[in-house]
Formats: structure tokens, C-alpha cells, sequence
């Protein structure tokens, strides 16, 4: 077992504050929720400054902190291709060119804008799939932070689901989406506040960026790739052996960064909600752009501790010699030893570290208990761990009380995100749609807030069905992956195209979906058996890597949505140009900027945006 | 929307900046700090979240005042506010 932090009084009492204010704002907010529209929407009336943080916020949930501190300690700075290119195109396009539709629209959701653009069929099976899938992953991160609390301070998993189960119950149900905002702006400044000083101190510890890439060159080459391959995000992409995700760059940029990062930053109704609350059209379209500020960033913020969780044990790369193989005898390897001796508990407490592994635990076998070995007998780590095991390891009681409670910030933003997605689909395209029609707008009031407790109800028990079936939500979230693989076709086309049709549309996301599962099943991961990793079809090709598979079933879904989309579209009747004003690039008029400050028009953010991802990427590459 | 955010964000890295720096300077010197290389990282990074504090509660203050001496206070204003009551514009 790894050792239970012992929290200080002060550490609780931090929490504590943390959970007043979390709840004071939504007691605050209580009195403002007139209307449905206050309730799901904000009433429309959020600045974009917030409605711009809520946007990332919501996004960084406790998976992505956690997640993206794993694959920082796996993949290196190549993790951040999933913001610089997974995610900052994507958010400039939906800022620039789609947000004109969901807002100027004035749908009240994403299912919804279906509706109008295309009919009734193609709206409910985006609204179904969506309403399961927010549930489901509110849950799955909910059973992650249970499972992580256990292991970190010992706490009962029972007691961390509920205890903040209920605490974004509450301020939802007083304050509704405005409260999930204002607490995401909070858990956004919360979370930078926690982790900044641990990347600080990490760094230092380490010897700045030069130090851990110096030491990560020898993790390198103790995995068998060039020693700068953990430290390069673009110089080893020409070919998917020579770097650690095991990805060329096209599958790259057509898989990751155009076809799944623009199905989720485009179509994802938890991040384009956000955006929907923002007081003016021009506000909606900056939200995105705004986000994409601080999100360029976040890679140095919640990647960095991965990737110094693996330096903190490494020795150094002997460049002189040119060997492989670390250099026990460095100068700097002594430093390592000197930083170990000061941080932390003595070495003696801890299990002797294999090479490479840094401050990383061994993955413990669920039911032995016992350290699992890959087939060379090497052990299989537990990168979950990496970043909470920094937190532990770096930051004295006080600051790590300070730092949980950004981690239980970034657990509650996600949460919070899901749920107020959920309720919106759930009463607006779901239950006012099918379920009860033309009801006084007080009763969809009333709904949302009893659909917000069942729909944290339904979390907690997706929470629990993971911790006892693990297997099931995998494929859960497999089968949540075909679902939205193709969806950006769908919307491309029905916002850029006037001549695709409902028909068109619906065989293409159920066609899109069906490619993305044959794909799946006929092709296999290096290494890996049939089963939930695919080639349950039969084996026609193998990929070099885990992520490899996933864009490219990614890339055959959106292609089989389109094409599908616009052969049925061309069989069928489209409609009357009349009816798609505002749906519809080519009839709705462009928005008008005249009179906002230069500095301040969407075109020119996105500009600045896209210029300084090119020279982050130019920097690191 | 009824509440200004900067003044509970202001507020909570006031209260939570103020006890670090307090518990930081209370517990300077302590072995503990070996574990942030002998940095008393709470007094420092209390005080980096007093000052963010004061900040946005200082912006927030400022932006309430606006508000309180704005459209109102003023004859244009209550002739906007009238038009906007008449047009049902009031949010």
C-alpha cells in the first residue's frame, strides 16, 4: 500500500473554506432563479470574461488534471499536442465560425440547435446519447477521486462521492448554471493557485527545464527511444516507433486534431453551454477565444508534475560519453540523492525505485496487492499517481491542504459541468420534448432542479457500479467514443451546407457510429489481445499504439459520416431556404463588429491565439 | 447576474492567503519544509494570494460602487431606465 498523507488541522480547515464559499455562492444566487432560462441559461446575461473561464473550468475536471499529469509522466511534453493541437484550433473555430448558429439561433441547447437545422429523429438520439454519457462520466471521475482520496489520505470512498456529491447538488439546485459558472471561475483560480507553486517547486528541485530534460534523456533512453523523446513534442512525429504516444503527425493532426478535438470542443454541449450564457453575441463568441488563453498555458501547469514525478528519481544522461544508460556517479545524480533525503520520508520507508520511475508508484494488482511486471519484469506504473504523489511529496501541510482542495476543485467544476449539461438536455430536449409538452415555464423550472438530483443521483450510482465492475465502464466509455467520433461531420455540414437534410444527417451519425465499431473490432493496439481493445471482428490490421487505434477509428467515423450525410442529403429533399435563416452559414447575416475596440473583435483574439500556439509549439518542438 | 464573483473569489484567497502567511510564519523553521526544499513556501504563497485577493476584491468594490452610482443617480439614466421599463427591456 502507499502511504497515507496525514492531513494537518490547517489542511481541513482550507477544505472548509473552500466548501463555505462554494455553497455561499450558490445560497447567494438562490433568489435570482425566476425563470427556467436564469435556471439553464444564465438568463443570458453572463460577461465573457466568466463565461470564458467557466469554459475551460468545466473541461478541467478532475480526469484531466489527474489524466494529463499521467500522460505527462508517459508521453513527456508530447502530451501537450492535446492542447495545442487537440484543443486551441478547435475552440478558435467554434469562437469564430460556429457560435454565430448556437447563439444567434437562440437554441437553447446543442440537441436543440439540431432540431432546427435538422428534425426531430437526428435531436433525440444526440440528446439520449448525451444525457447517458454526462451521467456516465460524471461518475466515472466521481469513482476516480473516491478511489484516489482512499489510497492518498485514507478517506472512505463512500464518504468523498457523497460529501461532494452533495455539496455540487446544492449549489446547483440553489443557483443553477450560474452557479456552476461562478464556482467554475473560482475552481479555475483555485486550481491554477494549487498546482503553480508545485510546478515552481518541482522545477526547482529538479534544475529548471534544462534539469529535467537533461534527466528525462536518460528515462528515454531506458525505454529504447532517442534521449530528447520525452522533451520534443513535434522532432520525433515523423514516424510512430521514434516517439513515446507512438503516433505519426498525420494521424496526429487529421485524428486528434481535427476530427476528435473538434467533435468535443464544437459539438460538446457541457463546454458550448457555457458559451450560450454569455450576455451578446460577440460575448459568446470570445468565450471560446478567451479560453484558449489560459488554455495554451495548462500544459506547463498540469502536465510539467507528470513529467518531474519521472525526473525526481532519474539520473542523468551522459552526454560526453554518449552512453546509454544512467550515471549513477553525476553530480547531479547526487543532487537527486540529496533531494530525496530532504523530501520526504526517509528512503529507507519506501520500496526500492526501478530506474525511470521517478516518484511513481508501482500499479499494486487489484486483488494480490502485489506490484504488477510487464513481460520484461519491469514494473507497470501507476501514472494516476504521479501528480497526487508530488503534491504529497513537495508541499508541507498548509500548502498541500491547499493543493487537495484544488484537486477537489477541479473534481466539482467537472462534476458541476456534466450535471448542468444534463439537466438542461433532460428537461428542454427530453422532457419537454417527448414527456409533457406546452407545460407553464415554473413546472421545466421545477424539473431542472428535480433533474438535477437524480441526475447526481444516477453519477453516485454510475460511481459505484465502476468500483465493482471496472470492465463495464471501460466499455461504456468505448462505445461513448464511437458515439461521438462522427459527430463534427454532422455539424460541419448542417451549418456550412444548406442543401444536407435531416434524413441526411441522422443515417450519417448512426452510419458514422457503426464505422467507428467495425474499425474498432477489426483492428488491434500492438501487443494487445482481442477483446475490449478491439479486433473483436478479426484481426485486419495492428497499430503501433493504443492511441494510434483510437484517431484512426476516429478519422473512419467522420469520414463515413460525411460521406453518407451528403450521398443521403443529395436523395433527399432539402428545405426551403426560408426556414434555415441563421442555421446556415451562406443565409445568416455575418455578425456585425463595428463598434466594439479593435482589440476586443473575436477575429483579432483568434488571430493572437493561433500566433502564440505556433510559437509555444516552435519553442518545445 | 445579482452577484459581482470577484468579491467571494477576492474574499476566499483573502482568508485562505491570510492563514497560510499566518501559519507559515507561525511554523517557520519547521522540518517540515525540508519536503519544499527548505522553502517556507505557506508564508510566501500566502502572501501571493493576499495580494490576488485584495485585487479582485478591490475590482470588485470598485465595480459594485459603479453600479450603485450609476443610470439611477442621473436624469438621462431614469429617462433610459423608463424607456427600458416601457420597452420590457429591464434584465
Amino acid at each position: 500500500m502507499i502511504r497515507a498523507a496525514n492531513l494537518a488541522w490547517i489542511d481541513y480547515a482550507i477544505m472548509l473554506i473552500y466548501f463555505v464559499f462554494v455553497l455561499g455562492i450558490g445560497y447567494g444566487l438562490r433568489r435570482f432563479m425566476k425563470t427556467s432560462t436564469d435556471f439553464f441559461l444564465s438568463g443570458r446575461s453572463i460577461p465573457a470574461w466568466i463565461t470564458g473561464l467557466a469554459f475551460i473550468s468545466a473541461n478541467l475536471g478532475a480526469q484531466e488534471v489527474i489524466g494529463m499529469g499521467a500522460s505527462g509522466a508517459k508521453y513527456g511534453i508530447l502530451t501537450a499536442h492535446f492542447y495545442w493541437v487537440g484543443a486551441i484550433p478547435a475552440m478558435v473555430f467554434v469562437g469564430l465560425f460556429m457560435m454565430p448558429f448556437y447563439y444567434g439561433s437562440r437554441a437553447r441547447s446543442v440537441p436543440e440547435y439540431l432540431k432546427l437545422r435538422f428534425d426531430e429523429k437526428t435531436r433525440a438520439v444526440n440528446a439520449v446519447s448525451f444525457a447517458v454519457m454526462t451521467v456516465f462520466s460524471s461518475g466515472i471521475s466521481m469513482y476516480a477521486m473516491g478511489k484516489l482520496f482512499k489510497l492518498l489520505l485514507g478517506w472512505d470512498f463512500s464518504f468523498s462521492i457523497w460529501v461532494s456529491a452533495i455539496i455540487v447538488l446544492a449549489y446547483i439546485f440553489l443557483g443553477g448554471l450560474t452557479s456552476a459558472i461562478y464556482n467554475e471561475v473560482l475552481q479555475f483560480f483555485l486550481i491554477v493557485f494549487g498546482f503553480l507553486p508545485l510546478v515552481l517547486l518541482g522545477l526547482r528541485s529538479v534544475g529548471g527545464w534544462d534539469g529535467l530534460r537533461d534527466r528525462l534523456m536518460a528515462v528515454s533512453t531506458g525505454r529504447g527511444l532517442e534521449p530528447a523523446a520525452l522533451t520534443s513534442s513535434w522532432t520525433f512525429m515523423g514516424h510512430a516507433g521514434s516517439n513515446p504516444i507512438g503516433v505519426d503527425w498525420f494521424t496526429l493532426v487529421a485524428g486528434l486534431g481535427f476530427v476528435l478535438s473538434f467533435g468535443y470542443w464544437c459539438t460538446d454541449f457541457l463546454v458550448v453551454q457555457r458559451a450560450m450564457a454569455a450576455d451578446s453575441m460577440t460575448a459568446a463568441r470570445r468565450t471560446p477565444l478567451i479560453a484558449a488563453f489560459p488554455k495554451m498555458f495548462f500544459p506547463f501547469l498540469v502536465i510539467l508534475p507528470g513529467m518531474i514525478a519521472l525526473a525526481a528519481g532519474a539520473g542523468v544522461y551522459n552526454k560526453t560519453a554518449g552512453q546509454k544508460g544512467v550515471q549513477s556517479g553525476s553530480v547531479a545524480a547526487v543532487q537527486v540523492a540529496q533531494v530525496d533525503k530532504s523530501g520526504g520520508p526517509p528512503a529507507s520507508a519506501q520500496p526500492p525505485r526501478a530506474e525511470g520511475q521517478g516518484i511513481i508508484p508501482p500499479k499494486e494488482d487489484a486483488v494480490t496487492g502485489k506490484a504488477e511486471v510487464d513481460s520484461n519484469g519491469r514494473p507497470v506504473l501507476d501514472y494516476d499517481l504521479a501528480t497526487p504523489m508530488m503534491l504529497v511529496h513537495y508541499f508541507p501541510a498548509g500548502l498541500l491542504g491547499l493543493g487537495l482542495t484544488a484537486l477537489l476543485a477541479s473534481f466539482m467544476s467537472g462534476m458541476a459541468g456534466n450535471v448542468t449539461a444534463f439537466n438542461t438536455v433532460w428537461t428542454y430536449d427530453l422532457y419537454q420534448s417527448y414527456m409533457r409538452k406546452g407545460a407553464s415555464d415554473q413546472h421545466y423550472l421545477w424539473m431542472g432542479r428535480v433533474a438535477t438530483i437524480f441526475g447526481i443521483g444516477l453519477s453516485v450510482a454510475a460511481a459505484y457500479v465502476a468500483a465493482s465492475f471496472n470492465n463495464i465502464m471501460d466499455l461504456l466509455q468505448l462505445v461513448f467514443a464511437f458515439v461521438n467520433a462522427p459527430l463534427f461531420a454532422t455539424f460541419a455540414l448542417g451549418m456550412f451546407w444548406k442543401r444536407s437534410t435531416g434524413h441526411g444527417a441522422f443515417t450519417g451519425l448512426i452510419s458514422g457510429t457503426l464505422a467507428a465499431a467495425v474499425h474498432h473490432g477489426l483492428t488491434l493496439p500492438q501487443g494487445a489481445v482481442a477483446g475490449v481493445k478491439g479486433g473483436y471482428f478479426g484481426v485486419l490490421t495492428t497499430y503501433p499504439s493504443e492511441l494510434a487505434q483510437t484517431f484512426w477509428t476516429a478519422i473512419f467515423a467522420w469520414t463515413t459520416c460525411f460521406i453518407v450525410t451528403i450521398i443521403v442529403s443529395s436523395l433527399t429533399r432539402p428545405r426551403p431556404d426560408d426556414q434555415l435563416k441563421g442555421l446556415v452559414y451562406s443565409l445568416t447575416d455575418k455578425p456585425r463588429e463595428g463598434d466594439i475596440p479593435w482589440y476586443k473583435r473575436p477575429v483579432v483574439m483568434a488571430v493572437a491565439v493561433l500566433i502564440l500556439t505556433v510559437i509555444l509549439n516552435l519553442v518545445f518542438s | 447576474m445579482g452577484l459581482d464573483i470577484r468579491l467571494p473569489i477576492g474574499g476566499m484567497f483573502f482568508i485562505v492567503g491570510l492563514l497560510l502567511t499566518i501559519y507559515g510564519v507561525a511554523t517557520s523553521g519547521d522540518p517540515a519544509y525540508q519536503k519544499s526544499l527548505s522553502i517556507d513556501i505557506n508564508l510566501w504563497w500566502g502572501l501571493v494570494m493576499v495580494i490576488f485577493g485584495v485585487i479582485f476584491l478591490g475590482f470588485g468594490i470598485r465595480g459594485a460602487s459603479k453600479i450603485k452610482h450609476g443610470t439611477e443617480d442621473s436624469p438621462e439614466g431614469q429617462a433610459i431606465e423608463a424607456r427600458e421599463h416601457e420597452a420590457s427591456l429591464e434584465v
